[in-house]
């Protein structure tokens, strides 16, 4: 049976971790690639890195840096920020990340989801969308939930699955940074609307937030940051909880 | 021991070298003909569309020499399917080495199917020390039905073949390269074997 995924994010700035990381047996909690050596051995199901510079020089550091966690890790991880040119892609492709992630530049240029799909398939690309509620509606917000657009968030996830998304990682920007659970209505009403994998994120604070996640919806992943840099959730203890919660878990 | 890893510009190649190179193996990313039928074994990786990757395939006389290589060859993902009749997937013909056709995924299911699913039925010493009901990672819309070649099953809506072995070849529908431990447990048996 499929299981459910666990995955950590980390942000990256000038290759570096950039959100506080708290483990003691870590010599360098800011190099990313022991952080990422880290959770995959403690069983993380899959990473994310963005890169929250991503300006045109930084692009070749990050694709550097995607190729040293290629060499490093032996479990799949998606890279994103920034991304805006199929160049781009096959660059991080080829170093090593098994699928990229992209966001407001698909809002604006949405024929661009048709064009990685149809260079690159549909299983590596990931549509990233933040929402918020506002008005009785959820809206697509862009730059990091800081700029408001006029699209629904249901229909602007059906069109990305149309063009050719492989998977739809979400963020509720009510829900993020609170730490009070998932958005878990809308993550609901998402996973009856498109028939694409979907990333729950934002507003993992504890371990029973995942359970509902998982139990509220056909949710196949669950992502979060700082739970797990600051150590407040192990992942380790989370999977067990959650197997013994009888969801599909990787041990 | 020198491992050829088939490169003909379809997907993660650099993920497949780096997973060899932990396990203490160098390998060569290569389309060189004479370099791949003199290797002691062949890994035949692949992401991507069935149609375009055939076509790189042909480009470079690669579609004529895999079917007659002689050594161990292990078609990872797109690779595996490409060894079988023909892909729904662009309705491309491919290498005929195993007698199947390669079926998409039925739409009540999410596709593409993506994630660490359990693979059963374990056949042959490539699953040496491999526990029935593994998880290994799969990401994938198309699938290889079950076959009298199969040597492992996994299950999503439908039981399929996950590995398939033939003679001198084999297929594996997750990557071994992006399964942990395990999954290198996987490359370790097909190089030691």
């Amino acid at each position: 049976m499929l299981a459910k995924r666990i995955i950590p994010c980390l942000d990256i700035k000038d290759s570096r971790t950039v959100k506080g990381v708290n483990f003691v047996d870590l010599v360098d909690a800011g190099d990313p690639v022991e952080l990422a050596r880290y959770y995959s051995e403690n069983g993380a199901d899959e990473l994310v890195f963005l890169d929250i510079t991503a300006t045109k020089e930084d692009r070749k550091t990050f694709a550097k840096l995607a190729d040293e966690i290629s060499k490093n890790i032996n479990i799949p991880f998606t890279v994103g920020g920034g991304i805006k040119t199929v160049e781009d892609v096959d660059i991080l492709l080829k170093s090593g990340a098994d699928k990229v992630s992209i966001n407001s530049y698909a809002v604006k240029n949405p024929d661009f989801i048709n064009e990685l799909a149809t260079n690159f398939g549909t299983q590596c690309i990931v549509v990233a969308i933040d929402a918020k509620y506002v008005d009785n509606d959820w809206f697509v917000y862009l730059v990091g939930g800081r700029v408001k657009t006029e699209i629904r968030l249901f229909d602007w996830a059906k069109e990305v699955e149309d063009r050719g998304a492989g998977e739809i990682l979400f963020t509720s920007m009510d829900h993020d940074g609170t730490k009070n659970g998932f958005a878990c209505q809308a993550l609901e009403k998402l996973s009856q609307i498109v028939n694409i994998p979907i990333i729950a994120s934002g507003g993992a604070g504890k371990i029973e937030h995942f359970n509902e996640v998982f139990k509220s919806g056909n949710i196949d992943a669950a992502l979060a940051a700082s739970v797990f840099h600051f150590n407040e959730i192990r992942l380790k203890d989370l999977k067990t909880e959650l197997k013994n919660n009888n969801i599909p878990i990787r041990l | 021991m020198r491992i050829a890893i088939i490169d003909y510009g379809a997907g993660n190649t650099q993920s497949v070298k780096y997973a060899l190179k932990r396990l203490g193996c160098n390998s060569v990313l290569t389309s060189d003909k004479e370099v791949i039928s003199s290797s002691d074994k062949v890994i035949f990786p692949g992401v991507g569309q069935a149609t375009s990757a055939m076509r790189k395939l042909k480009s470079k006389g690669l579609d004529l020499l895999i079917p007659q290589l002689k050594q161990p060859v292990l078609g990872i993902c797109l690779g595996m399917q490409l060894m079988c009749n023909f892909s729904e997937e662009g309705n491309t013909d491919c290498l005929k080495i195993f007698d199947s056709n390669v079926k998409r995924f039925n739409n009540s299911l999410k596709v593409p199917q993506i994630g660490w699913n359990t693979i059963f039925d374990l056949k042959t010493s490539l699953f040496d020390s491999i526990n029935e009901n593994e998880y290994m990672y799969l990401v994938h819309s198309y699938y290889v039905p079950i076959l009298k070649h199969a040597v492992a099953i996994s299950n999503y809506g439908i039981n399929y073949s996950t590995a398939i072995k033939k003679n001198n070849f084999t297929g594996v529908q997750f990557h071994p390269e992006k399964s942990g431990s395990k999954g290198e447990l996987v490359l370790k048996n097909f190089i030691n074997n």
